[in-house]
């Protein structure tokens, strides 16, 4: 049969990719994981497979790649990352993946070996937690920020860090007269300031992450701060999942 | 997850012995008032309290005990809320926070039923200002004098003139000492707790040293535990006598080639105070890699090679202005590449410590220098000694692993 998957179990979505014995993308899908694990995993797996998975190599990663017993192997998410963007692009890259909970920042070189990463979970700033927290407070929902900050025509800035400081700044800026597209804008603008503040970027960048996936006005911000050249791949959520299934086919293959 | 076998160290039940007859004396003098008790920072000027026959009791010691078996978690709120705030070290506020609640871990370990009650308290600043403010707050409590040193830090090289300001220091402090102990000082007394407290520390190098072995000899969580005497009971000849003890299994690894972590494939730095809730968690996560910390500047810390006998005011106030957390960057990235080369490291690890300015060093782009000097990776984890509200497990092995990995990859 040939096939290899990848399932990368993160705090907010659980995400499965099958490859083919070439590392083709043949199946994937993307669920939340919410509080049972064995379940989210059992969705992502059978959707993405279209079946059982019986005899089928798995490589599990993320946040919770130690609870799966019946995986083959294991990777943390900074390797099945940067693997799965090596892949997109055989280049000495940065990836900056910005997840529910979490954010990473990964510098490749020509091959594709880690040079150095960082992870920021300290808190919410930079990550999705922190948008859909605001989004809910200013009472916008989620799909329609991206839209929205599209339509600023001005660029205010969120200096605080921690969700709770950063609801009462806006709130004074929305007294102050700053219309609701321009805070969305703002909000964005914020998550990548928080990612920036972690490592320079520069040269290649590609992003990736569910926010990414679902935002698209985050990469327009990053192509207008960035001096290099800044991609996205074809599935950004599924870089992860996509790098195990790799790892998977090479380690099981 | 995989269980990890250890090779347990057999002098553990001498350590036991020696840091219970350091808690039960200090008991015993505290009831009895058959001594008197100082209390003295780490790296304070606890030679100089011996000869003048106090015992010496170290709060830092105790905050660290509190991190150990994670009651500061307990505690670190009760003193947040009476105005020391969660920023500052939590080994002040686990430790007052204990104090207020009337608590003491000495109790359960060794029947103690208070912490010693000081007759003086004892700082030198060397090592940070909290041990001022901490030494404060019981001499308020207590009612008792502070008698400490000031000492400048982020030195670029220990200048005479600063030396000769601490030698002066630690000479005034004698009267004051005197008339608290009740006795005089003898030069001579202070002379031969110096030479003891000089041999502890030769005796702790070479310990430390064994780990230059391949594969070590112990690993960073080992020697977090078995320094205690060389803090408690330097300046005693127990803690050398234990410290033979514990060189010669040691060494018995050594050539037997037997490593502290099975199958030794990584050999690591740590930078930085150790999380003393999290050392078991820690050394499984490393040694589940196959990694070994070898080599810290942490543990290295109560080495005090410039202890000279013959000179004891000022080899003493040089030594204790030389330490590693007074010197400036410079001084800190020569004496950690040094080590880095001796113990033969592929990788360093940072522990930025939320709530200790002072002994987290990766703050001011060493982290990055250094990999670029000496050609290794760093990590970077962020957490905390004693507060484990900032420290998150989960972030931490990841971090870990993923470190690793990229070891065996490149
Ligand atoms: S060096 Fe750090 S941990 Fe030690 S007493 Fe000072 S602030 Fe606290």
């Amino acid at each position: 049969m040939g096939l290899y998957a990848g399932i990368d179990i993160g705090s907010c979505t659980t995400k499965a990719v099958v490859v083919d014995q070439e590392g083709n993308m043949v199946g994937s899908h993307v669920c939340r994981s919410g509080i049972d694990y064995q379940k989210a995993v059992e969705e992502a797996l059978g959707t993405a497979l279209g079946g059982k998975w019986d005899g089928i190599p798995i490589l599990s990663t993320g946040y919770g790649r130690h609870s799966l017993e019946f995986a083959s192997g294991t990777k943390t998410e900074i390797a099945c990352h940067a693997r799965g963007a090596f892949a997109y692009v055989p280049r000495a890259l940065t990836l900056v993946d910005i997840g529910g909970q979490d954010n990473k920042v990964i510098k490749l070189d020509d091959k594709g070996h880690r040079l150095d990463f960082r992870m920021n979970r300290k808190c919410a700033a930079g990550t999705g937690t922190f948008i859909e927290e605001i989004a809910t407070r200013i009472g916008i929902p989620l799909e329609q920020m991206d839209g929205m900050a599209r339509k600023a025509e001005k660029r205010v800035k969120i200096g605080s860090y921690c969700t709770v400081f950063a609801q009462t700044e806006i709130l004074s800026l929305i007294r102050a007269g700053v219309s609701p597209e321009e805070v969305a804008r703002g909000v964005f603008e914020s998550v990548v300031d928080r990612v920036m503040e972690m490592i320079p970027l520069a040269d290649l960048v590609m992003l990736c992450g569910g926010v990414v996936a679902h935002n698209p006005v985050v990469v327009d911000i990053f192509k207008a701060r960035v001096s290099g050249e800044v991609i996205v791949p074809p599935h950004p959520q599924l870089t992860g999942a996509y790098g195990a299934a790799l790892i998977a086919r090479e380690s099981f293959g | 997850m995989q269980e990890i076998k250890r090779v347990a160290i057999k002098a553990t039940t001498q350590f036991k012995a020696v840091m219970a007859q350091h808690f039960l004396e200090l008991d015993e003098a505290a009831r009895t008032k058959n001594k008197k008790v100082a209390w003295c920072s780490s790296v304070g000027p606890a030679e100089l309290a011996l000869s003048l026959g106090f015992l010496v009791y170290y709060y830092e010691n105790h905050a660290a005990i509190l991190g150990t078996n994670r009651t500061a978690m307990d505690y670190i709120p009760i003193a947040n809320a009476h105005g020391y705030s969660p920023d500052i070290c939590s080994y002040l506020t686990s430790d007052i926070g204990a104090y207020l609640k009337g608590e003491t871990p000495l109790t359960k370990a060794y029947g103690i039923e208070k912490i010693p009650r000081p007759d003086v308290l004892l700082y030198n600043t060397n090592q940070c200002r909290e041990v001022y403010d901490w030494v404060n707050f019981y001499a308020k409590e207590f009612k008792v004098p502070v008698v400490g040193i000031n000492t400048p830090r982020t030195q670029r090289q220990v200048r005479d003139d600063v030396v000769q300001s601490v030698t002066a220091q630690l000479e005034e402090m004698v009267p004051q000492l005197e008339e608290i102990a009740g006795r005089p000082f003898d030069i001579d007394e202070f002379r031969e707790v110096l030479a003891t407290s000089r041999e502890c520390s030769r005796l702790w190098e070479e310990v430390l040293g064994t780990a230059k072995a391949k594969p070590s000899t112990i690993t960073f969580s080992d020697a977090c535990i078995h320094m205690g005497p060389a803090v408690v009971m330097r300046g005693r000849k127990e803690a050398n006598e234990y410290y033979r003890i514990l060189l010669a299994e040691l060494k018995e690894r050594v050539e037997q080639g037997i490593g502290a972590v099975e199958g030794e494939r990584h050999r690591f730095y740590w930078e930085g105070m150790p999380i003393w809730g999290k050392l078991r968690m820690m050394s499984d996560t490393f040694g589940r890699l196959k990694a070994c910390v070898s080599v810290s500047t942490y543990c290295s810390s109560w080495v005090f090679s410039g202890f000279d006998p013959k000179d004891p005011f000022q080899s003493m106030a040089r030594a204790y202005c030389s330490i590693f957390i007074g010197q400036d960057d410079v001084g800190k990235e020569d004496y950690i590449a040094e080590k880095v080369e001796q113990f033969s490291i592929d990788g360093l690890i940072f522990h930025d410590a939320k709530t200790c300015p002072s002994n987290t060093n990766c703050r001011y782009g060493m982290a990055d220098r250094l990999s670029e000097r000496l050609g290794i990776p760093h990590l970077t984890i962020n957490g905390d000694l004693n507060d484990l509200r900032c420290f998150s497990e989960e972030q931490t092995i990841t971090n870990i692993e993923a470190f690793v990995e990229q070891i065996e990859e490149s």
